[in-house]
C-alpha cells in the first residue's frame, strides 16, 4: 500500500487552478520569513568585517559593536552576531558567524578545531530539535557557507589555508575568496587564481559547486562564474563620489577602487551569487547534504556501539528503530533456534536414556527367564530324580518283602522241615 | 510589516538594522518558489463516501481530466481503499496527484468497522515517512510524500442531517487528516432545503465534537476570501463531464428537463468555490498543516509508545544519542535475559528429567532385585528339597546296606552263595561309597 503504484501521464482539458501552487508557496515563504547563518574564516586584518558590511550594505560592525578584529584575541573565538534585516517586504534573521584569532597565532596548529566545533553544535542542536517528542518550529542555526579569506600572497594556498579547507569541506560549503584583492594586478589575480584552484585539485578540496540546471541561460552564467573562482574581493564602508555617482571604494591617490565595478574585482559576482540567486541552494546543500553526512555519521556510531563493521554497513537505510525491531526479531529467529536445537538435543539425550533403560530392562528381563527357566529345569530334574527314587525305593522294598516273605517262607519252610523232620524222627523212634 | 514567524522565534534580543541600499535578498522567495517548481509539487486527496455519490466524477470535474475506474458495485464485502497516481502539468507547474478511493464505504449492513480500513490507510502512510525519517541514511528530499493532505467527505443529499456512519468516520478522522466535508449530487436539494441542511450539518459537527478543516485567516492576503468561505461549509457539490451549450459557450453541466445545472456556475452549486479553496488558494496550507499537525500528532503517539520521551526541563537538555544509547542497552539487556532464562529453562528441564529416568532406573533395580531375592528363596527352597531328597536316598541306602548286610550274613552261615552276595554287597557298597 505505500509503495505507488504505475504513475500515469493526465492531460489537463481546461482550467484546474494548481499552477497557483508556487505563488502560494511564495506567501508561505514571506510569511515565515528567512534565516541565514554566514561564516567568515580569516586571519585578521583581511577586510573580512569591511567585506560583510559592504555585502549587506549596513553597519553590522560599527563604533557600537566593533567587529572582531578590534578586539585582540589570544586563541580562536567563535562569535555570533544576529541582525534582522528587512527589504522588498522579505524579513531575513541573518547569523553573521565570525572567527576572531584565526590564523594569528604563532603556532596555528589546530586552530581550526573551535570552527569544527562550532559547526557542529549547531548541527547537534537541530539534530536534537528534530529528533524530540514533541518538536516546534526548529529554527535553524546551522552554518550555510563559509566565506575563507585567502591572502593575496600571489603565491598560492598557504598550508593552514590547505589544512583548513581539508578539515571543513564535507561540513559546510566553502566559498574561496581573494581577499584584498585591490592590491594585486588583474595578471597577477588571473595568475593567483589559476595556482589556487590548481592546489585545491590537487588536494582534492571540495568547495561549494554551483548546481546544473536545465535553464541553458543559467548554464552558461554559472559557467562564467566557475571561471573566475575563487573570488577575488575588495569591501569598503565608505561611499566615494566618482564622476558623480556614489558608491563605495577605496580611495587611492592613483584613483579609486570600486566594490562594485565588476572590472575592478568580483565583488558583485559574489554578491549576486551569495546572496541574490544562490543563498537558498546554499542552505538546501547544508540541509541535505552536511548536515545528513553529520546525522548518518552521528546515528550510526550510536547505533552500532561497538557492533560490527561489517554487518553496520548493508544496515544504514533503517531507522534505529527499524534497527532494533530487526535486531530483536534476528534475535528471537536465533533463540527460536538455539530453543529448537536445545530441544532436539534434550529429546535425543531423553531417547538415548529410555532406550538404555529398556535395554537393560530387557536384559534383566532375560536373565530373569532365563534363571527361571534354570530353576524349573532343575526342579523337574529333582522331580524325575525323586520319581526314580521312589520308584527304586519301592521296588526295593517289594523286593525285600519278598526276600522277607521268602524269608519267612523259607524260615517256616525250615520250621516245618525241621517239624517234619523232628516228627520223622519221632515216628522212626516210635 | 508584520513580525515573520522567524523574527518571533529569534526573540526580543535581536536588533534590526537599515540596510543602506538593496541588498537583494528579497529575492529569497522567488530563490525558493524556482527551488519548488523544480523538484515538482505532490498531493494526495482521499475522498470517502458511500458508492454512487459522484465521488470520482467529481475528481474529474475539478481536475479537468477523465481519471480511472469505472463505476463500482453495492455488493463489496467491505471497505478498501483504491489509490491512482497521476502526473498533471499546469503551465511550468508538474504535480503528481494521488487520489485515494473508499470503495464499498457504507454498503454493508454492519458498518462499525467501516472507518477502520481508512484510519489504517492514513496510519501506514504516516509511518512510511516516520520510517524515512529515522532512518540512518535518509534521502527526504526526493521522498515521495505518500500522507493524505485533504480527505473530501461526501455527505449523502439526504436533506436531513449527516448519518450517524458520518459522523462516526469523521471524529475517528479528524484528528488524522484535513477533513473537508461536502454535500454531493447537491443537485437533488432546493435552495431552501440547502441552506437549512448545511445549518443542520455544521451544528451536528460542533456538537460532536468534529474538528473539520478551517481555511486558514492568518494570512492577510488571504484571510478575508479564506473567511468568508469558511462560512460556506459544507460546499454543496454538483459534478460533470458532459458539457451542454449555454447562450455560445460550451459549460460543464447535467442537463434535466426543468433546466440545467451549471457546474461553475456559482448560483447553482459550490463547485468554484471548493475548486478555489482546495486548489488554488489552500493546497499548499492543506500539506502543510498534514505536515506539522496531524504528522506530529502521530509521531508524537509513535514515540511515546515506544517509550521515548523528552526528559523534563530541569534535567539535562534532550539528547538523542543517550536515549538511542539507553534503548539499545536497555533491549540488549532484555535480550540477554531472555537468553539466560532460556538456558535456565533447559537446565531445569534436564534436572527434571535426568531425576525421572534415575527414579525409573532406580524402580527397575528394585523390582530385579526383588525377582532376584525370590528366585532366591526359589532356589533355596528347591536347594532343601534335593538336600531332603539326598538325606532321604542315603537313609534308604544306608538301609539297603544293613538288610543286605543282613543278608549276607544269613548267607555266609547258608553258604557260598551269600559269600557271593557278600562279596557283590561289598563291590556295590564300595561302588555305591564311590
Amino acid at each position: 500500500i505505500t509503495a505507488f503504484s504505475k504513475i500515469q501521464q493526465k492531460n489537463l482539458e481546461g482550467y484546474v487552478g494548481f499552477a497557483n501552487l508556487p505563488n502560494q508557496v511564495y506567501r508561505k515563504s514571506v510569511k515565515r520569513g528567512f534565516e541565514f547563518t554566514l561564516m567568515v574564516v580569516g586571519e585578521s586584518g583581511l577586510g573580512k568585517s569591511t567585506l560583510i558590511n559592504s555585502l549587506f550594505l549596513t553597519d553590522l560592525y560599527s563604533s557600537e559593536y566593533p567587529g572582531p578584529s578590534h578586539r585582540i584575541k589570544k586563541t580562536v573565538q567563535v562569535e555570533q552576531s544576529k541582525v534582522l534585516v528587512k527589504e522588498g517586504g522579505v524579513q531575513l534573521l541573518l547569523t553573521i558567524v565570525d572567527t576572531p584569532g584565526f590564523g594569528d597565532a604563532v603556532d596555528n596548529s589546530n586552530c581550526w578545531q573551535p570552527v569544527i566545533d562550532h559547526i557542529d553544535s549547531k548541527f547537534e542542536d537541530y539534530l536534537n530539535s528534530e529528533s524530540r517528542v514533541n518538536r516546534r518550529q526548529m529554527p535553524d542555526n546551522r552554518v550555510h557557507c563559509c566565506l575563507y579569506f585567502i591572502a593575496p600572497s600571489g603565491h598560492g594556498l598557504k598550508p593552514l589555508d590547505i589544512e583548513f579547507m581539508k578539515r571543513l569541506h564535507e561540513k559546510v560549503n566553502i566559498i574561496p575568496l581573494i581577499a584584498k584583492a585591490d592590491t594585486m594586478t588583474p595578471e597577477e589575480c588571473q595568475q593567483f587564481k589559476k595556482q589556487i584552484m590548481r592546489e585545491i585539485q590537487e588536494h582534492k578540496i571540495k568547495i561549494y559547486e554551483f548546481p546544473e540546471t536545465d535553464d541553458e541561460e543559467e548554464n552558461k552564467l554559472v559557467k562564467k562564474i566557475k571561471d573566475r573562482l575563487p573570488l577575488a574581493v575588495v569591501g569598503s564602508n565608505t561611499i566615494i563620489e566618482v564622476n558623480g555617482k556614489r558608491v563605495r571604494g577605496r580611495q587611492y591617490p592613483w584613483g579609486v577602487a570600486e566594490v562594485e565595478n565588476g572590472d575592478h574585482c568580483d565583488f558583485t559576482i559574489l554578491r549576486n551569487m551569495l546572496i541574490r540567486t544562490h543563498m537558498q541552494d546554499l542552505k538546501d546543500v547544508t540541509n541535505n547534504v552536511h548536515y545528513e553526512n553529520y546525522r548518518s555519521r552521528k546515528l550510526a556510531a550510536v547505533t552500532y556501539n561497538g557492533a560490527d563493521n561489517n554487518k553496520s554497513k548493508g544496515q544504514l537505510t533503517k531507522s534505529p528503530l527499524a534497527q532494533m525491531e530487526e535486531e530483536r526479531r534476528e534475535h528471537m529467529a536465533k533463540m527460536k533456534k538455539m530453543e529448537m536445537e536445545m530441544e532436539q538435543v534434550f529429546e535425543m539425550k531423553v531417547k538415548e536414556k529410555l532406550q538404555k533403560l529398556k535395554d537393560s530392562e530387557a536384559e534383566l528381563q532375560r536373565r530373569h527367564e532365563q534363571m527361571k527357566k534354570n530353576l524349573e529345569a532343575q526342579h523337574k530334574e529333582l522331580e524325575e530324580k525323586r520319581r526314580q527314587f521312589e520308584e527304586e525305593k519301592v521296588s526295593w522294598e517289594a523286593q525285600q518283602h519278598l526276600l522277607e516273605q521268602q524269608k519267612l517262607d523259607a524260615s517256616r519252610y525250615t520250621l516245618v522241615h525241621t517239624i517234619a523232620l523232628t516228627l520223622a524222627l519221632l515216628l522212626l523212634l516210635d | 510589516m508584520a513580525a515573520t514567524e522567524i523574527a518571533r522565534q529569534a526573540g526580543e534580543g535581536v536588533r534590526a538594522v537599515p540596510l543602506s541600499g538593496h541588498v537583494g535578498f528579497d529575492s529569497m522567495p522567488d530563490q525558493l518558489v524556482n527551488k519548488s517548481v523544480n523538484h515538482g509539487f505532490c498531493f494526495n486527496i482521499l475522498c470517502v463516501g458511500e458508492t454512487g455519490l459522484g465521488k470520482s466524477t467529481l475528481m474529474d470535474t475539478l481536475f479537468n481530466t477523465k481519471f480511472e475506474g469505472e463505476p463500482t458495485q453495492h455488493n463489496q464485502p467491505g471497505v478498501q481503499l483504491k489509490s491512482n497516481t497521476y502526473e498533471l502539468q499546469e503551465s511550468n507547474v508538474r504535480l503528481k496527484l494521488t487520489i485515494v478511493n473508499t470503495v464499498g464505504f457504507g454498503d454493508q449492513i454492519n458498518k462499525e468497522d467501516s472507518y477502520k480500513p481508512i484510519v489504517e490507510f492514513i496510519d501506514t502512510h504516516f509511518e512510511a515517512y516516520l520510517q524515512e525519517e529515522l532512518k540512518i541514511k535518509r534521502t527526504l528530499h526526493s521522498y515521495h510524500d505518500s500522507r493524505i493532505h485533504a480527505c473530501l467527505y461526501f455527505i449523502a443529499p439526504t436533506g436531513h442531517s449527516l448519518k450517524s456512519l458520518d459522523l462516526v468516520t469523521m471524529k475517528k478522522l479528524d484528528s488524522k487528516v484535513n477533513i473537508i466535508p461536502i454535500i454531493a449530487k447537491s443537485d437533488a436539494i432546493s435552495k431552501s432545503e440547502l441552506a437549512k441542511f448545511k445549518i443542520k450539518i455544521t451544528s451536528e459537527l460542533v456538537s460532536n465534537g468534529v474538528q473539520i478543516y478551517q481555511f486558514p485567516t492568518d494570512d492577510e492576503t488571504v484571510a478575508e476570501i479564506n473567511s468568508t468561505m469558511n462560512g460556506h461549509l459544507p460546499f454543496a457539490v454538483v459534478g460533470s463531464t458532459e458539457e451542454v451549450k449555454i447562450g455560445n459557450k460550451m459549460v460543464k453541466a447535467r442537463q434535466y428537463p426543468w433546466g440545467t445545472v451549471q457546474v461553475e456556475n456559482e448560483n447553482h452549486c459550490d463547485f468554484v468555490k471548493l475548486r478555489e479553496m482546495l486548489i488554488r488558494v489552500n493546497m499548499e496550507d492543506l500539506r502543510e498543516q498534514t505536515h506539522t499537525r496531524h504528522y506530529e500528532l502521530y509521531r508524537r503517539c509513535k514515540l511515546e509508545e515506544m517509550g521515548f520521551k523528552d526528559t523534563d526541563p530541569d534535567s539535562k537538555p534532550f539528547s538523542l544519542q543517550e536515549t538511542y544509547e539507553a534503548k539499545r542497552n536497555e533491549f540488549m539487556g532484555e535480550l540477554q535475559k531472555k537468553e539466560e532464562e532460556m538456558r535456565q529453562m533447559f537446565v531445569q528441564r534436564v534436572k527434571e528429567k535426568e531425576a525421572e529416568l534415575k527414579e525409573a532406573e532406580k524402580e527397575l533395580h528394585e523390582k530385579f532385585d526383588r525377582l532376584k531375592k525370590l528366585h532366591q528363596d526359589e532356589k533355596k527352597k528347591l536347594e532343601d528339597k534335593k538336600k531332603a531328597l539326598d538325606d532321604e536316598q542315603n537313609i534308604f541306602k544306608q538301609k539297603k546296606t544293613a538288610a543286605e548286610l543282613l543278608q549276607s550274613q544269613a548267607q555266609q552261615a547258608g553258604g557260598s552263595t551269600t559269600l557271593k552276595r557278600d562279596k557283590e554287597r561289598k563291590k556295590n557298597d564300595g561302588c555305591d561309597q564311590s
